[in-house]
């Protein structure tokens, strides 16, 4: 993991409110590229909306969003551009149904990059090869499994060659038996460097493919670390709890 | 029943049933046309627009197709407006079928999830190209079976258009029964040939939504 210093993605001192809650305040959050960011916390802390916010899914309310040196403002113009370069899968599976498995992922980079068809198509069978489904290619996202809709939804998104992925509980909705083969697809993508922001609650999945762990609670990082330190040797009182609360 | 009466009203059905085909397939063209129409305007809240649009809605769905063909047949000459008869009835047909259409695609577009469209976004497609390439083609897909029902529908409801003296398949049983008084030859035909008009209708209309079926959500 051959992590640079140059951040990919800045967070600064961002806010977030739904009219009256107050989701997250002054958050502030850098990603080195290549590294690997596993984000946990209690159910409704707000890890959702963050990844939401750095893809401009959500309008922030104070705060900015640097990508590549580049920020991000929801609305704006170049919200597009800036989406091309942030892939996000999400926790339902949210493949077009009307599409084959090959059509949903050459989609956006032949209607977005304009890229040629024929080239596409070929890095396409590529990784669908890598993620074990070329023989699913013309099939329609109802015929396939939870997992395999999954590891359709990656490929789906790295056909943008993204800087940073965001990968938001992509297991959760997920039968026990299927999480492995979606997990294992992460932890290849990180080994070969890849920028990732990862919500999960799979503990065992997130120290292992995790360089650093944060821990989000009331509208905070309560605690940040590496996973060695995160899970040996947490800091707070919070996390410890979260942690007994997560049987790690 | 007499197989040479029969024999001898055919010429005469086929000829209703070709004008009843061809009025009611341009009225169905027609109802599609004004339904997508009718149903962006809704979807996308266009000032003005949407609200004409629903009024359109609720004014030719609870309505007779009847009292619509009326009103262009009889009561439009009166203001100086005079349209030939099958004119009306294409015109009657496309309206009230433009407002059924809509209702089915307005549907089909409301039960895209959310999910869907932002997944769209997030591969970086602008909100044109996600309505075009994701919310439009899978509203389609699920309005599918509605719009067969619809066309079905459509079909059957020509056999009102006697009423403004066209030539359909209802008018001329009703026109022999009334001269020869063979009410069961003049009947069998009349369903023999309404058979022959929708039951391809609602054949290809099932292998078509099987066909779409697959191309929605479910697991
Ligand atoms: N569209 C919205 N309108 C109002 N409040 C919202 C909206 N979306 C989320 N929230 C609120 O924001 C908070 C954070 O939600 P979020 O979905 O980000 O949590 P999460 O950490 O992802 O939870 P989980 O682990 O259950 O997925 C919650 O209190 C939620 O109720
Ligand atoms: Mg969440």
């Amino acid at each position: 993991m051959d992590v640079d210093m140059r951040p990919i993605l800045e967070v600064k001192n961002i806010s977030k409110r739904y009219d009256d809650i107050t989701v997250f305040e002054n958050l502030n959050l850098q990603v080195k590229k290549g590294e690997v960011l596993v984000i946990v916390g209690p159910s409704g802390c707000g890890k959702s909306t963050l990844l939401r916010c750095l893809n401009a899914l959500e309008p922030i309310q104070e705060g900015e969003i640097i990508l590549d040196g580049e920020a991000i403002r929801p609305g704006s113009r170049e919200v597009n551009k800036l989406r091309e370069k942030v892939g996000m899968v999400f926790q339902s599976y949210d493949l077009f149904p009307h599409m084959t498995v090959l059509q949903n992922v050459m989609l956006a980079p032949i209607k977005v990059k304009k890229r040629d068809k024929k080239e596409v198509r070929e890095e396409a069978l590529a990784l669908l090869d890598r993620v074990g489904l070329l023989s699913k290619k013309d099939q329609f996202p109802r015929q396939l499994s939870g997992g395999q809709k999954q590891r359709v939804a990656i490929v789906r998104a790295l056909m943008m060659h993204p800087e940073v992925l965001l990968l938001d509980e992509i297991t959760a909705a997920l039968d026990p038996e299927m999480v492995q083969e979606v997990l294992e697809v992460v932890l290849s993508l990180a080994k070969e460097g890849r920028t990732m922001l990862i919500v999960t609650h799979e503990m065992q999945f997130a120290r292992a493919v995790a360089d650093r762990m944060i821990f989000i609670d009331g509208g905070h990082i309560v605690e940040e670390g590496t996973p060695e330190e995160f899970f040996e040797h947490p800091k707070t009182e919070r996390l410890s709890s979260f942690l007994a609360k997560m049987r790690f | 029943m007499n197989f040479d009466v029969i024999t001898s009203y055919i010429p005469l059905y086929t000829e209703a049933f070709f004008l009843t085909i061809r009025i009611g397939w341009t009225g169905i063209g027609l109802a599609l046309f004004i339904g997508v129409f009718v149903a962006f305007a809704q979807h996308f809240r266009v000032p003005v627009l949407a609200r004409i649009a629903g009024i359109y809605v609720e004014l030719f769905r609870n309505t007779p197709l009847l009292c619509q063909l009326f009103f262009l047949y009889f009561g439009l000459p009166k203001i100086g407006i005079t349209i030939p008869a099958e004119t009306c009835g294409t015109l009657g047909l496309g309206l009230l079928g433009g407002s059924y259409m809509a209702e089915v695609f307005r549907s089909g577009l409301g039960s895209i999830p959310v999910t869907q469209e932002e997944g769209a976004l997030a591969l970086g497609l602008t909100r044109r190209q996600m309505f075009t390439y994701v919310v439009f083609p899978e509203a389609l897909s699920l309005s599918v079976p509605g719009i067969v029902g619809n066309m079905i529908f459509l079909l059957k409801e020509t056999s009102v258009f006697s009423a403004i003296s066209l030539m359909d398949l209802m008018f001329t049983a009703k026109d022999l029964i009334g001269l020869y008084y063979n009410t069961t030859e003049a009947l069998f035909l009349l369903v023999i040939f309404y058979i022959i008009m929708l039951l391809p209708v609602s054949v290809l209309g099932s292998i078509l939504e099987n066909k779409v079926k697959i191309r929605t959500y479910g697991a």
